[in-house]
């Protein structure tokens, strides 16, 4: 039934990726509620107050991502591996109960006040809510260890019994790495200088650490496929990509500390280090363009190699250069908590790993379905939506840069430093553009959603019609 | 250049810049935390502090705010607000949360005690002597 899927086992994949589209679609949904709420201050309040909102947004994107993550792994494991998944009745079963954490939560923010939530979840046996990004009720961060342990556990024993690549062993290096970091989420020190110098242990070293090396490694299998390039040679690429990525990033977590009470000589570490960052992301943004130029085979899906190409060119943007821009402490100094830094957030992560998963479900969707690739129409479709959702987030961005440059300058910089409210009025025009290319980015979304379910015109060829002749 | 860089020199070349980098994080980490004492001034850490952030916490202040330049960018800087405004002004203002201005963005009424408003206050003062490396740029935040 499924002829191009080469281990049935892989199919488990499915759900991870639809689910994934779902909570894409709601992360978008209250990012437009907290974009209004920047220019009507009291839209939907008391209903779903901005910080309501803004945990939503926040913990849907971590979420999908981590769904994104674990269907690509059980997608590309088998393959890499090439035998079949250990459990794919434990990876249905983990794909349940993280659903059903995940909707509970976010139904908890929604429905019961946060201090009520917190004392209804046992938050007084072990205090862990309430820090940016990790909200999440004890039960929730307990199930996201427990759906995370056996999926590495699943991942581990499949690669074990099988092939052993550079791919799949990056690739299940960046899940441990990923899995054992998360538990630094529940140490909570009442010393909020120390709470945030560990805090950063789970979200720096994520997203500037081991997530990384699980971008890379989806992107060299995706690479592989629709390129038919050697193995040896995109692996070694693969290495020094990731090499660049943890020697820059471990280091790197520094230009977190300089304002939070941490030694000074954070600010030459953190600064020195993470200034070398983009490197990765710039080999990354390389390394596509090389492989695509040097591909042995023209694959049907152009979408998927799309993608790829954008992912390359966008985490560079967004993670390398916008990340840049603020990361050395002088200019940090004055930028820090600002719009800015709200700005490098939105590019980064749809550029790193946004576009890696929406990449790996382009390439697998497909074939998961039980075809090589999506119909043309379809495809012409999915690469609109990317041009849409890509150069709307460019200018939710440049936006939001506007604002902080203009924030910075008048609360932070000129000679009489005017109150924070006061200098977001001022700004005003920028948020109101913001949610303009925000809906734009809306559109690009639907009409992702409606290429999953469009074919291809019936070929009519009417007899009578004279075929006109080549000139 | 392939010849003599391959995939497994490549690969150890990996293995040794991540031990590398790993250990000297842990070296910096554990003379930063032995250093740090001096500079959060853990010795004022009361109980009312600490009761502070555990308000400050199952709030989700974080949610809007921003502590020492890290949370939300949707309301004022919070690291310094006990310098720039004072307790009283603090204590005030979180009482007649919201303001119910139209169009205007709004903060929840949260129904503290007195003593929570104590605590809520000890904890943003115990947050301001943080030595920060005078972050802020200035007193509005």
């Amino acid at each position: 039934m499924l002829p191009l899927l080469q281990y049935p086992s892989q199919a488990v994949a499915k759900p991870y990726f639809i689910t994934a589209i779902g909570l894409f679609v709601g992360q978008i949904l209250f990012g437009l509620i907290m974009g209004l709420q920047y220019v009507i201050g009291d839209f939907m309040f008391p209903a779903i107050p901005f910080n309501i909102a803004r945990m939503v947004h926040t913990n849907l994107l971590i979420v999908w991502l981590l769904f994104g993550f674990m269907g690509a792994a059980y997608y590309l494991v088998p393959e890499e591996s090439e035998t079949e998944l250990h459990s794919p009745l434990l990876a249905y079963l983990m794909f349940w109960i993280f659903l059903i954490a995940g909707a509970l939560t976010i139904a908890g923010y929604l429905l019961v006040p946060y201090a009520t939530l917190a004392e209804m979840t046992g938050n007084n046996l072990l205090q862990t809510m309430g820090r940016e990004f990790l909200e999440q009720p004890l039960p929730t961060k307990v199930g996201i260890v427990v759906v995370a342990l056996a999926f590495v556990y699943n991942i581990g024993m499949t690669i074990l019994k099988g092939r052993k690549t550079a791919i799949s062993m990056i690739l299940l290096a960046g899940l441990i790495g990923l899995a054992v970091l998360f538990l630094f989420a529940f140490y909570n020190p009442s010393n909020l200088a120390t709470d945030k110098y560990f805090w950063w242990w789970v979200v720096h070293l994520w997203v500037e650490g081991v997530w990384e090396l699980i971008m890379a490694a989806i992107l060299a299998f995706v690479l592989i496929k629709i390129t038919g390039v050697d193995r040896e040679v995109i692996e070694k690429w693969l290495y020094v990509i990731i090499t660049l990525a943890l020697v820059t990033g471990i280091i790197g977590t520094g230009h977190h500390y300089y304002w939070i009470g941490a030694p000074a000589y954070w600010q030459w570490w953190g600064g020195v280090f993470s200034a070398l960052e983009p490197l990765p992301f710039f080999a990354m943004t390389v390394f596509c363009f090389n492989m695509v130029n040097r591909r042995r085979r023209q694959h049907p899906n152009k979408a998927a190699t799309l993608w790829a190409l954008g992912t390359g060119v966008m985490a560079f943007l967004g993670a390398g250069v916008w990340g840049f821009l603020h990361t050395l402490a002088p200019v940090n100094y004055y930028t820090h908590g600002s719009q800015i830094t709200a700005a490098h957030g939105h590019l980064a992560f749809y550029g790193a790993y946004v576009m890696v998963v929406l990449t790996i479900i382009s390439y697998a969707m497909p074939i998961l379905r039980g075809r090589e690739c999506n119909p043309e129409r379809a495809q012409v479709l999915e690469m609109w939506s990317f041009w849409l959702m890509t150069v709307s987030m460019v200018f939710i961005t440049l936006f939001l840069t506007g604002a902080g440059i203009l924030q910075v300058w008048l609360q932070r910089v000129i000679d009489n430093p005017q109150p924070f409210m006061a200098v977001q009025d001022q700004v005003r025009i920028f948020y109101w553009l913001r949610e303009l290319a925000g809906l734009v980015f809306l559109i690009g979304l639907v009409l992702y959603l409606v290429s999953f379910f469009v074919k291809d015109k019936p070929q009519t060829v009417a007899v009578n019609d004279v075929q006109p002749a080549a000139t | 250049m392939s010849a003599f860089f391959t995939k497994s020199r490549a690969r150890n070349i990996f293995y040794g810049g991540v031990v590398f980098s790993a250990l000297l994080f842990l070296a910096l980490t554990f003379h930063t935390i032995r250093k740090m004492p001096q500079r959060d001034h853990r010795e004022n850490l009361t109980a009312e502090v600490v009761r502070g952030k555990h308000l400050w916490e199952t709030r989700n202040c974080v949610g809007c705010h921003t502590i020492l330049g890290e949370g939300a960018y949707f309301a004022p800087e919070l690291g310094n607000v006990y310098k720039r405004r004072g307790p009283d002004f603090i204590k005030a203002w979180i009482k007649v949360q919201p303001t119910g201005v139209a169009g205007r963005r709004q903060m929840p009424q949260f129904h503290f005690s007195e003593q929570q408003l104590d605590d809520i206050v000890a904890f943003l003062k115990w947050t301001s002597e943080i030595n920060t490396e005078n972050w802020p740029p200035n007193i509005e935040g």
